[in-house]
């Protein structure tokens, strides 16, 4: 539609009817939001927010506390920002968690390597050097499902179900299934531990990462073509979208966070933690698929994920405050995420059943 | 005057089935073709070919006369080729402005732009007017047209190929599920593009709305041209003849 394209195109003033009024007003603020998913879970993350604080108000609404469940959220809140643009697409990563160890035993096997078995006082230079190898470690794997689900068509469940089992493999392969302890202390005291106004560092990196993405999936043409595949790639290919490169585009961004989370995990624990992530990929598709995003693809949000990622984190915090048993979280969040999920579908069987 | 766009001894095999077995078609510009033919005889395929989303195992397409190879759907796209697909290839879960503008987005001025960033509210005002222009009801702009009915989806993407075409247009049954009055306003529209110098291929199994708004016919019959007619003249039991195979014209060996 640009003035050259328009030009030619066909003549105004219809004979029929042209009388009715279609220049809809846009909705109201209060109509987007009562018919947004997020605005409901966001008032269940309040709501269960609300609710620890008036039962315990002394040990739960609390500055460390507050600042305890924003660290611990903030590796997996990497994850599931990620996992969002994934799930847009009508995919899904499920090597997430391998790929973050892989790309973490790398970062610290480089940076051991290079200070002769201990990196404990390794300065800037070799962090700097760890932090970029551990995102390319990521970007690879990523790169890897990309190509292999967008052009060799292999289904994304089946290839990252592979590389979640081969990158463990291969990090364990490396590391001889011992984990790497000597990090860097400079980087534990500063990404890991540090705080500048008692807000940490670590939750810093997360919240950049978060609304550079949100920015990425909302705004930009990137992230319009990817809820475009996702709700119809033929659509999409027809439309002119390189839909093969934008796949591939899409699983390496989601390995580069990957990798990133790995390199955080590394600042904040102090070792490489292996066997700690075996399920880090379903706690990363149950906060976006909580948080609004639907599995069928096309449909999501990053504000989503972030309130997905939460709720469970505070509903954990709540319990082990309560004193609940802590068994009862998963349990929690499980029918949370299934009530999410049957919503989704309702939904969109009331749309094709409009068709 | 000339074709404007042109296929000759077109085949395309999916798997073991034949679905066009050399068949020919034109149109020129400025002038509304009707393409008929009973369900299964390659209409579809034939404008999936012309329209650079499936490739010919064989045969030529012509352009102004000179041989062209749609080998994507960009490809067709940039020679000014619009096509509104039966499916109507449309994304259920973006907006009606997404959805004029897939794959052709307004990037912001300056840096934004420069970043990527799309420009929704022009998007959104531009939509917006060539809806209104075209006569195409929309109940809301903010919903995904998946959320619209049948109709308005086939209104929005009707709109989509005529906005942007600038040589033909190739309309897959776009009335398949439209009320009268939208129906009326479909084939208004044809005929402005039409009068525009622009040439329109209309699918359709209506025979009635054929005549009424096609200057020729193009019969197609188990993957071949069989027929052609001028619409003036042409009846409809020798269409239904046609494409039925009890009338045979040309083509056939
Ligand atoms: N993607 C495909 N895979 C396999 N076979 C196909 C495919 N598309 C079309 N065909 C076959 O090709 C033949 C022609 O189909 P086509 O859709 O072009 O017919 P049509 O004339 O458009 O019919 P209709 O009027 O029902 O839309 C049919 O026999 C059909 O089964
Ligand atoms: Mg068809």
């Amino acid at each position: 539609m640009t003035e050259e394209r328009t030009g030619k195109a066909v003549a105004p003033a219809s004979t029929v009817d042209n009388n009715v009024d279609r220049m809809l007003p846009q909705r109201t603020l209060w109509q987007r939001l009562v018919t947004a998913n997020t605005f409901w879970t966001g008032l269940v993350l309040i709501g269960l927010y609300v609710v620890f604080s008036v039962l315990r108000p002394n040990a739960f609404p609390t500055l460390f506390n507050f600042q305890t469940l924003l660290i611990e959220a903030s590796v997996l809140l990497v994850l599931a920002v990620g996992m969002t643009f994934v799930i847009i697409t009508a995919g899904i990563d499920l090597s997430v968690g391998s790929v973050l160890v892989f790309s973490g035993v790398v970062a610290a096997m480089v940076m051991e390597g290079l200070h002769g078995g201990d990196a404990t006082h390794a300065g800037w230079g070799t962090i700097l050097l760890g932090f970029v190898l551990s995102l390319a470690a990521g970007a690879a794997w990523g790169l890897l499902n990309g190509v292999l689900v967008a052009v060799a068509r292999v289904p994304p469940l089946i290839v990252t179900l592979g590389s979640f089992g081969a990158a463990l493999g291969a990090a364990q392969l490396l590391t001889g299934g011992v984990d790497v302890r000597t990090v860097p202390t400079a980087l534990r005291n500063t990404i890991g531990f540090g705080q500048t106004m008692q807000i940490p560092h670590l939750v810093v990196v997360a919240a950049v990462v978060t609304l550079f993405a949100a920015w990425l999936l909302h705004t930009t043409r990137f992230g319009r073509y990817t809820y475009a595949i996702g709700s119809n790639a033929e659509a999409a290919r027809r439309a002119g979208i390189a839909v093969t490169r934008h796949l591939v585009m899409v699983y390496g961004f989601v390995g580069l966070l990957a990798g990133l989370a790995g390199f955080m995990n590394l600042a904040y624990f102090g070792t490489t933690t292996i066997s700690g992530h075996a399920t880090d990929n379903l706690n990363a598709i149950a906060a976006t698929v909580l948080g609004g995003t639907s599995l069928f693809g096309g449909v999501g949000s990053v504000l989503g994920t972030v309130i997905g990622v939460f709720i469970p984190a505070v509903l954990q915090k709540g319990f082990v405050i309560l004193g609940v048993q802590p068994f009862w979280q998963p349990i929690a969040v499980s029918i949370v995420l299934v009530a999410a999920v049957w919503f989704d579908q309702t939904r969109r069987r009331a749309r094709e059943r409009g068709r | 005057m000339g074709a404007l766009l042109e296929a000759r001894n077109v085949v395309k095999h999916y798997g073991s089935v034949e679905a066009l077995r050399g068949a020919s078609f034109e149109v020129r510009a400025g002038e509304v073709v009707a393409l008929i033919g009973d369900n299964g005889a390659g209409k579809s395929t034939l404008v999936k070919c012309l329209s650079g989303v499936e490739q010919p195992d064989s045969g030529e397409i012509l352009l102004d006369g000179r041989r062209v190879r749609l080998d994507s759907p960009t490809r067709a796209r940039a020679l000014g080729i619009e096509t509104v697909y039966q499916d109507l290839a449309v994304a259920p879960d973006l907006d009606p402005a997404a959805n004029l503008f897939l794959g052709r987005e307004l990037r912001r001025r300056g840096l934004f732009g420069w970043l990527g960033m799309v420009d929704k509210a022009e998007m959104r005002r531009r939509a917006a007017e060539q809806f209104q222009r075209l006569g195409v009801r929309v109940q809301s702009l903010d919903v995904p047209i998946g959320s619209l009915s049948g109709g308005q989806r086939q209104g929005v993407a009707v709109t989509r190929a005529v906005v942007w075409a600038n040589r033909v247009v190739f309309m897959d049954e776009p009335t398949a599920a439209l009320g009268v009055v939208q129906r009326e306003r479909v084939l208004e529209v044809i005929r402005r593009v039409r009068d525009s110098g622009i040439a329109v291929v209309l699918i359709s199994h209506n025979m009635p709305e054929v005549q009424a708004v096609a200057d020729r016919v193009e019969v197609l019959r188990l993957g071949r041209r069989v027929a052609r007619f001028r619409a003036a003249d042409v009846t409809l039991e020798e269409l239904v003849g046609a494409m039925t195979g009890a009338l045979h014209q040309e083509d056939a060996a």
